[in-house]
């Protein structure tokens, strides 16, 4: 024991030599400009024109002109897409993922589905949006064919409506992630023992009780992951509605997340206002992160201790229900 | 595996590095001063290839275009570099404001020339001292003498000096189908159905009658805001200001009661259903229309077999033959591109011919139009091509839209531009959009109005309504 | 009596997956088709038929030299492979060196990495521009892959899967025979690290490929554009040359050699994307 100890603080510097590039390039390509952002963003200092106006300090101004905007909408807008999108995506991929790892279903080409659902990721998000755009405008084909089919008498205005926009949004935002979900929770499906699935089989569990008594407990690790980190893909959320609504987030800025309106500010070059908003941002992300990083670990912790004991009471409920 | 590692990895240290010295080394002995001495480098900054294509085929002293077309190599040795920056997400401005602003610094043959610019973002530049004035250049009223007065108001600054110059001029119309007028209004002859437009109110009588037979006057809500737009009374801005002019509101309202009494089809200006509205299907007696827009876009869009598909640009092929021109109810312009001289060049003499040969002489614009159609900025041209009686346009049923578009053009008053003109015109058609749509009522929309134009200008305080 | 439900099940998946195929391919497909058709054509409203443009397409794509397509698949390609190397490579280092070492700034150092794994790129943009213009990278290709260095979620990816799949003892071992440290984690943990290294790099590269933000501020230079600037470009032609039937040609020409990579990887990738969550 003692003589690992040693060699562990000899070996020390090694720890910090291959941290050293990481943090490095982090410092100058990310922290450096973070620290000027929040520096600014005590400031007046904006563009008019070609003129540049301040830097002149002004402390909280910009933090009290932030706090009456509508920021509080557009953290709502941020959510309600965010949700349309996520809760599909765990739903549909729950039960793919549990198709997909049934030993009772025998589906063909399972490799072939899996690389196709995939596929949505690969596209721009950009060129998504603009696909997007022409099949859900006014006279476009989804118009079309719910009018022919009699489901409309004319054609809904998809992007004039704030449900149907945020819908969208949702919508591709489903398609763009709920491939990677499945493979994610697919895994985490075949981690769990084989043994308890034949358990429950022989049992005569229906397949839904598999689910939901066994499946479902199991992965639940692998869903907060999920969770989080879907929820880091949306509070970042900006190329799809961006695109979808022309930077505009109509209607009446229902679509318009957090990272849009931090762009309205930089794209006027105000970086009072994009400094403060920036730090308001990244203050909402810190705190959703020592979120993360405390369930996360308490999680593991927790897990470490029951794992073993954990099937236990569980098969016998099965079998009691049998 | 480890080695090529290595190697990738102590070049790119050592590239980055040497770039970081390479640069502190040149920013050293930047700022000499040119002495008049004339550069050989001439560099030109736009956003997309119209004017280089303009320059590569038209400007005298080309001598050969590089493959890649990046340079163009004049006659007495000078090289154009060109600097395309694509508009998007305001990129190409972001770009430009970016290097004007290190222009100063700059070394000689890296200091930008001549940028070019459009209408609704002019005036930032020619508001600022990073442009030249023409006549400082050596341009004389004389040589601009044939422009159209509405392409020089556009880029005078607050002191009356002109600080660029345009090849094009680009006078709007009002163009509609001649069946539907002849329904509607018994005639499809221009004068005549000029006559029931005259005026807006006159327009909105037509639409009614349009409407009982079933067409629609316009397709979507931004297809008449230029003609407000353009006739307003004051700029948009005044100090930290925005007043919103009448005319724009006149122009909500309108196309409010359009909207509401299904006198248009909801489209928007680009959107695929305004480009189908000009079809063969479409029911849409009229659009604004430019110059530009009559042979390039709405023809385009008439025909029932496009060009590259076999189809022909001859009347049978879709509603080829059944449109018309007239002047509508307001003179008004859109589109356009202007060339400045940027401060700071060393190429002084070659800008200054650039902008002659291009924009004042007359052999050159005409060749331009009868080449590729473009409407020229040159009035002693284009009345050429109005008087020719043997000019005409089949696609217009032979009228000759030209005589219109020379007359059009000297009524456009564009003395009220200002620098803020494009956020404001693309804000208040944002805004207002919802408004149409009823998702927002009338305060709504201005709350939303209200809060665009302050996060894009960061100077305007208030706004300002009409009673 | 089992078998009867179980039928019914297959046939719903089955309804369900190739709905789901349909939705998937469904765009691939319009973007296809769209290549195929002129900007009128496209205009007017969408077809399920291609058309008969893509020959005219192609060679308007390919013969604009404004457009140089050939050098922008080129910096694309430098810029996507650098970055996903630097970034894998950078991030498994990192995160082996946290994980196999024990030192005073261990914990702080996790936390933070941690803290900047949300950090929304927009953020610190116009500072990052500021910062490389100083440096004299602004117009170069550095500032487009050199930050991958420094990529937060790769790192915290590796991490997981050492922590499932890297026992420590290995590494022992390997110093027992005398093996450097930096030996050790090139010759041993990069080879066991190898399905988690193919899945980050098919991500950071698609990642780096379809970005457009932040290598539209840094290059003006026509020979030094990347693909989704000049896709930018095209869509910012003027009105003689807007040509929506060029602008899907060259998407999907930059779709292209990202389907090839991904159905080329498509094993590691459906095999590794769960490595990094699933700790054993």
């Amino acid at each position: 024991m003692k003589d690992i100890k040693e060699k562990e603080i000899s070996y020390a510097k090694y720890g910090y030599l291959f941290i050293a590039p990481f943090f490095i390039a982090f410092l100058v390509f990310q922290f450096i400009p973070l620290i000027q952002t929040i520096y600014y963003s005590f400031f007046e200092y904006y563009r008019s024109g070609l003129k540049i106006i301040g830097p002149n300090p002004v402390g909280f101004a910009n933090y009290e002109a932030l706090f009456a905007s509508d920021f509080p909408k557009y953290a709502g807008n941020t959510i309600i897409m965010w949700l349309l999108g996520f809760v599909p995506q765990i739903i549909v991929s729950l039960i793919l993922a549990a198709w997909f790892t049934d030993i009772r279903l025998r589906i063909k080409g399972k490799q072939f589905f899996k690389v196709v659902i995939y596929m949505p990721n690969l596209i721009m998000a950009s060129a998504f949006a603009m696909l997007f755009f022409a099949l859900f405008s006014d006279n476009g084909p989804v118009n079309h064919a719910l009018v022919s089919a009699g489901l409309l008498e004319q054609p809904f205005r998809f992007l004039s409506s704030v449900w149907g926009t945020r819908g969208l949004v949702g919508l591709m935002n489903f398609l763009m992630w709920f491939g990677n979900t499945t493979i994610l929770l697919m895994a985490a499906v075949m981690g769990i023992n084989p043994a308890l699935f034949e358990a429950a089989e022989l049992d005569g569990c229906t397949p839904r009780q598999t689910f939901f008594r066994i499946t479902l407990p199991m992965i639940r690790p692998i869903l907060v992951y999920v969770l989080i980190t879907s929820m880091i893909g949306g509070l970042q959320m900006f190329d799809v509605p961006q695109i979808l609504t022309n930077g505009k987030g109509t209607p009446d800025r229902t679509s318009m997340t957090l990272i849009m309106y931090l762009n309205n500010h930089l794209f006027s070059k105000n970086y009072g206002m994009a400094g403060a908003v920036s730090v308001i941002l990244f203050i909402i992300a810190a705190i959703l992160c020592l979120v993360v990083y405390f369930t996360l670990n308490s999680e593991d912790d927790s897990r470490k201790i029951k794992k073993r004991d954990r099937f236990k009471p569980r098969k016998e409920a099965l079998q009691n229900n049998g | 595996m480890k080695k090529t590692w290595k190697a990738i990895m102590s070049f790119a240290l050592i590239a980055a590095m040497a770039f970081g010295l390479a640069a502190c080394g040149g920013s050293g002995d930047s700022g000499s001063a040119d002495s008049g001495e004339q550069g050989k480098v001439l560099n030109i900054w736009c956003w997309n290839d119209e004017f280089q294509s303009r320059f590569n085929d038209y400007y005298p002293g080309v001598k050969e275009v590089a493959e890649d077309k990046s340079t163009t190599t004049l006659e007495d040795g000078t090289v154009v570099k060109w600097t395309i920056n694509p508009n998007e997400n305001n990129n190409y401005q972001d770009k430009l404001d970016e290097a004007l602003l290190k222009q100063a610094d700059a070394a000689p043959d890296d200091k930008i020339d001549i940028f070019l610019v459009e209408a609704d973002y002019a005036l930032k530049y020619v508001d600022s001292d990073y442009t030249m004035d023409v006549k400082d250049l050596g341009l004389t009223d004389d040589d601009m003498a044939q422009q159209y007065q509405y392409t020089k108001d556009i880029v005078t600054d607050s002191n009356g000096a002109i600080k660029g110059t345009t090849w094009q001029a680009t006078p709007g119309l009002f163009a509609y189908r001649r069946s539907i007028a002849k329904d509607v209004l018994g005639t499809d002859d221009p004068d005549a159905v000029q006559e029931a437009l005259a005026d807006w109110d006159k327009f909105n009588a037509v639409a009614e009658k349009a409407a009982a037979k079933g067409y629609k006057m316009l397709s979507g809500y931004d297809d008449a805001y230029r003609a407000f737009s353009n006739n307003v009374s004051a700029p948009w801005v005044d100090g930290t200001e925005v007043k919103v002019d009448p005319n724009i509101m006149k122009w909500v309202a309108q196309t409010k009661e359009f909207t509401d009494k299904g006198y248009n089809n909801k489209t928007s200006l680009w959107s695929d259903g305004w480009a189908k509205d000009q079809g063969p299907d479409g029911n849409v007696f009229g659009f604004f229309y430019s110059t530009w827009g009559i042979n390039f876009t709405l023809m385009g869009n008439s025909l029932e077999t496009p060009e590259d598909q076999g189809g022909k640009a001859e009347v049978g092929n879709g509603i080829f033959g059944d449109y018309a021109v007239c002047y509508g109810p307001e003179p008004y312009y859109w589109g356009g591109t202007w060339i400045c001289g940027a401060a700071g060049t060393d190429n002084t003499e070659l800008v200054a011919d650039v902008m002659k040969q291009l924009t004042c002489n007359a052999d050159i614009m005409k060749q331009i139009t009868l080449d590729t159609q473009d409407y020229t900025n040159n009035q002693e041209a284009m009345q050429a091509i109005a008087d020719d009686p043997e000019f005409g346009s089949d696609f217009l049923g032979g009228q000759n839209h030209i005589a219109l578009f020379v007359e059009a053009a000297k009524k456009i008053d564009m003395s009220n531009a200002g620098p803020y003109d494009q956020g404001c015109n693309e804000s208040i058609q944002g805004a207002f959009k919802d408004y149409f749509d009823g998702n927002v009522d009338m305060d709504g929309a201005k709350a939303n109005f209200e809060k665009t134009i302050k996060e894009k200008y960061p100077d305007i305080k208030t706004v300002v309504w009409p009673e | 009596m089992d078998k009867k439900p179980s039928h019914v099940r297959t046939v719903v998946a089955y309804i369900v997956l190739i709905f789901l195929t349909f939705l998937c391919l469904f765009f691939f497909y319009i973007l296809v088709v769209n290549a195929t058709r002129n900007h009128t054509q496209i205009q007017k409203g969408f077809s399920f038929i291609p058309g008969k443009s893509f020959i005219p397409n192609l060679k308007h794509v390919l013969n604009d030299a404004n457009i140089p397509v050939l050098s922008g698949i080129k910096n694309s390609l430098i810029v996507s492979s650098l970055s996903a190397v630097l970034a894998t490579y950078f991030s498994a280092l990192t995160a082996y060196g946290l994980y196999a070492y024990n030192f005073k700034l261990k914990k702080p150092a996790f936390i933070f990495i941690m803290l900047i794994l949300v950090m929304p790129t927009q953020v610190s943009a116009m500072g990052f521009i500021n910062l490389i213009t100083k440096m004299g990278m602004l117009n170069t290709l550095f500032p487009l892959f050199l930050p991958s260095i420094a990529a937060p979620a790769v790192f915290y990816f590796m991490y997981s899967y050492m922590q499932s799949s890297l026992p420590l003892e290995l590494v022992e071992a390997a110093r027992i025979d005398g093996c450097g440290e930096f030996k050790t984690f090139n010759r041993i943990v990069i080879p066991i690290m190898k399905p988690a290294l193919a899945v980050q790099a098919i991500f950071a590269f698609v990642q780096s490929w379809n970005n457009y933000f932040i290598p539209a501020l840094v290059i003006s230079d026509n020979t030094k554009k990347t693909l989704p600037i000049l896709i930018a470009a095209l869509r910012s032609a003027d009105f003689l040359k807007f040509d929506m039937g060029k602008v899907y040609m060259l998407i999907t020409i930059a779709i292209v050699p990202i389907i090839i990579v991904y159905i080329a990887l498509s094993k590691y990738i459906v095999a590794g994307v769960a490595l990094g969550g699933v700790k054993e």
